[in-house]
């Protein structure tokens, strides 16, 4: 068995045994849930219904009832599907590239990581979709046989690349979410009391029985998904990216933008992992398995990300005055001291400064310092893709046309509306499904729980738990 | 046909990993194992082969990328050869790069949604299959070691049984299955 340092901090903290791990998660499923959820839920069903709303009337009336205009013909629906598809970044990130290095620490999160993915691109599908106005012709995307001169879809433009993207890794995410819950679902069946959550569970376990040779199947399984999910993850959001470095545009027309945008949204991605998950661990009393040490890691992420998306805003502002092109210069200045200086501050001071603080170990281990730069990080990811796609519009070519961006309240509504129905999923998952990967952190309580390691000794030195096991080994 | 077997139950995934060695020691022929969460290195000791299923990801992973570029060749090159800015596009060749980004994502699609099929279909874990776990402690904190009498006809019951209580067992039942 892996072996781990006495100095290293406890994983799980307390004395649980696996048969606490089961109860701890299995409880906010198995008892009523408690009124702040029926509280939660009908706040971001109402936006979320909201939301639902402004889209049907949208469609109804047409595109013009965003505040685009002709010069400004991407706004708020690119930024919202950019920002929903860096946010869903984190969960594929942390399960798959941290299977990959063993991070043991991912075992608590990537559950609900994932979770968090997939509503989120959920979330980040449905703006291209609205924007094509005619929701029911969505299927044109696809190369299918059609009538008009067998007309396929252009293979050459980064939008079908997009669709392609968005898609696979939105499928390949639920699934890889999926195939690790089965065997969790199937603890929370044997352990149903009533005939109806019985069957629910059995259907959605699958029949799962945790065989030997299945769960040789499921170790592969994972790991193999984990292998191939690693590219996909980097290249979903370098083909975003694409959608804008391939155009002409000045401030568009940049080969630094996939790694700068995936970097940004493992940073937005992250920062929204720790917004639930500092909320969740406190209403599902998990703290013995989310615990400040996780938050810890995260926020070295964070402030990681943070400071590559820094020196990314640098790089681009050297570059476009090294490159002596007048428009790429002018794109610049006017991103910062334009009439759009606002959204360049923020951006600047939300995504540059604030995970810089993250350096001193007590502000990254203060559980509400966390949850306030999250949101901030958050807030200044959005600010990143308006300034990216707004400021490098709205003064055209042409000076007649310079415009500015004015939403509507349709734009506003719908974006309200999408951040309501991710609660609506969210709030469903912690209510009926594990929110942490049982079966996973099984497997790490004897090396990195609390218990287990601190023990002088407690009956099976042959595996090497004993203290003086693991001093010898520092040395 | 009905089948007599034994269920010898562990509260901890060590001791059952001792025991199964012993037992193995022995000459005792071990079914199955069902255990809450993976047990690392119960694989060899119980004799059961390594998965196969990575190379039914790369089988599928390689049909994706063959469908996706024949698929673009067809589309874009010979049925419907599209000028866009007078660019290139007399052969695959011309216009390869761009296909990249999408020949990656189809291969990955289809090497994921291929292999869990597989999964799913290989452990005969579909919507609606009975679980067939001894015991629904299993999926919780509780260990088991699955004996079947006719692949032990060397032992008598007895025998297999005084051998399992060395082991540190906790529960032992006998069930006929089918």
């Amino acid at each position: 068995m892996h072996k781990e340092a006495a100095i290293r901090e406890p994983l799980i903290l307390g004395h649980k045994s696996y048969h606490d791990i089961t109860v701890d998660v299995c409880k906010p499923i198995e008892d009523k849930a408690p009124r702040m959820w029926y509280i939660l839920f009908g706040i971001a069903l109402i936006i979320g219904l909201y939301g639902v709303g402004c889209i049907a009337y949208l469609l109804g009336t047409g595109i013009g009832v965003w505040g685009l205009n002709k010069t400004i013909g991407w706004a708020w629906d690119i930024t919202n599907f950019v920002w929903w598809v860096g946010i869903g970044h984190a969960g594929t990130l942390i399960s798959a590239v941290l299977l990959l290095f063993r991070q043991k620490w991912r075992m608590a999160i990537n559950r609900s990581a994932e979770a968090m993915t997939i509503f989120a691109v959920f979330m980040a599908g449905m703006f291209p979709l609205i924007h094509m106005g005619r929701l029911w012709l969505g299927y044109w995307v696809l190369p299918l046989p059609n009538q008009f001169g067998s007309l396929w879809v252009n293979f050459n433009s980064p939008l079908l690349w997009d669709v392609f993207a968005i898609s696979t890794y939105l499928s390949v995410s639920l699934v890889f979410w999926y195939i690790g819950l089965i065997p969790d679902f199937a603890t929370i069946r044997d352990r149903a009391k009533t005939a109806v959550s019985k069957k629910m569970y059995s259907i959605l376990s699958f029949g799962w029985s945790g065989r030997a040779k299945h769960w040789n199947r499921f170790e592969l399984i994972s790991l193999v998904l984990a292998g191939i999910a690693t590219p996909l993850v980097f290249s979903v959001h370098s083909i975003v990216s694409f959608d804008f470095a391939t155009s002409v545009i000045p401030g568009w027309h940049t080969t630094i933008f996939p790694p700068y945008f995936v970097c940004g949204a493992v940073f937005s991605g992250f920062a929204m992992v720790q917004t639930l998950m500092l909320v969740m661990r406190k209403a599902m009393r998990l703290e013995a398995y989310i615990h400040v040490r996780h938050v810890e890691y995260m926020n070295i992420v964070i402030m990681v990300t943070g400071s590559i998306v820094g020196v990314a805003y640098l790089t681009e502002l050297f570059v476009s005055w090294y490159s002596g092109v007048e428009y790429e210069q002018y794109a610049f200045i006017n991103r910062a001291t334009g009439p759009y200086w606002w959204a360049y501050a923020s951006m600047m001071t939300c995504n540059v400064i604030s995970p810089q603080l993250m350096w001193f170990r007590k502000l990254r281990r203060s559980l509400i310092f966390t949850f306030i730069i999250s949101i901030v990080v958050n807030i200044g990811m959005w600010f990143e893709r308006y300034v990216i796609i707004v400021t490098s519009l709205h003064r055209d070519y042409l000076p007649s046309s310079w415009t500015m961006h004015f939403p509507s309240h349709i734009d506003i509504g719908v974006y309200i509306g999408t951040i309501g129905l991710f609660f609506v999923f969210f709030l469903l998952f912690a209510r009926y499904f594990p929110v942490l990967a049982l079966n996973e952190v099984k497997t790490i309580l004897k090396s990195s729980g609390e218990s287990y390691k601190n023990a002088p000794s407690h009956g099976h030195d042959d595996h090497g738990h004993s203290h003086e096991n693991l001093n010898t080994n520092n040395q | 046909m009905a089948e007599k077997v034994i269920y010898a139950m562990y509260d901890d995934d060590d001791v059952l990993k001792d025991g199964a060695k012993l037992l193995v020691a022995k000459g005792v022929k071990i079914s199955d194992v069902f255990s809450p969460f993976p047990i690392h290195g119960i694989d060899p000791i119980i004799g059961i082969k390594n998965t196969r299923l990575g190379i039914v990801a790369f089988l599928f992973g390689i049909t994706g990328l063959l469908l996706a570029t024949y698929g673009m060749r067809f589309f874009m090159i010979t049925d419907w050869p599209m000028n866009i800015g007078g660019k290139p596009n007399e052969t695959y060749m011309d216009n390869m790069l761009a296909f990249i980004p999408v020949t990656f994502e189809f291969t990955v699609f289809c090497a994921a949604h291929g292999m869990a099929i597989t999964y799913l279909l290989r452990n005969k874990t579909l919507p609606g299959m009975p679980a067939l776990n001894p015991d629904p402690r299993t999926t919780d904190d509780k260990f088991v070691i699955e004996l079947k009498l006719s692949e032990n006809i060397q032992f008598s019951e007895e025998e297999l049984n005084s051998m399992l209580k060395e082991t540190g067992i906790i529960e032992i039942d006998q069930k006929e299955i089918n």
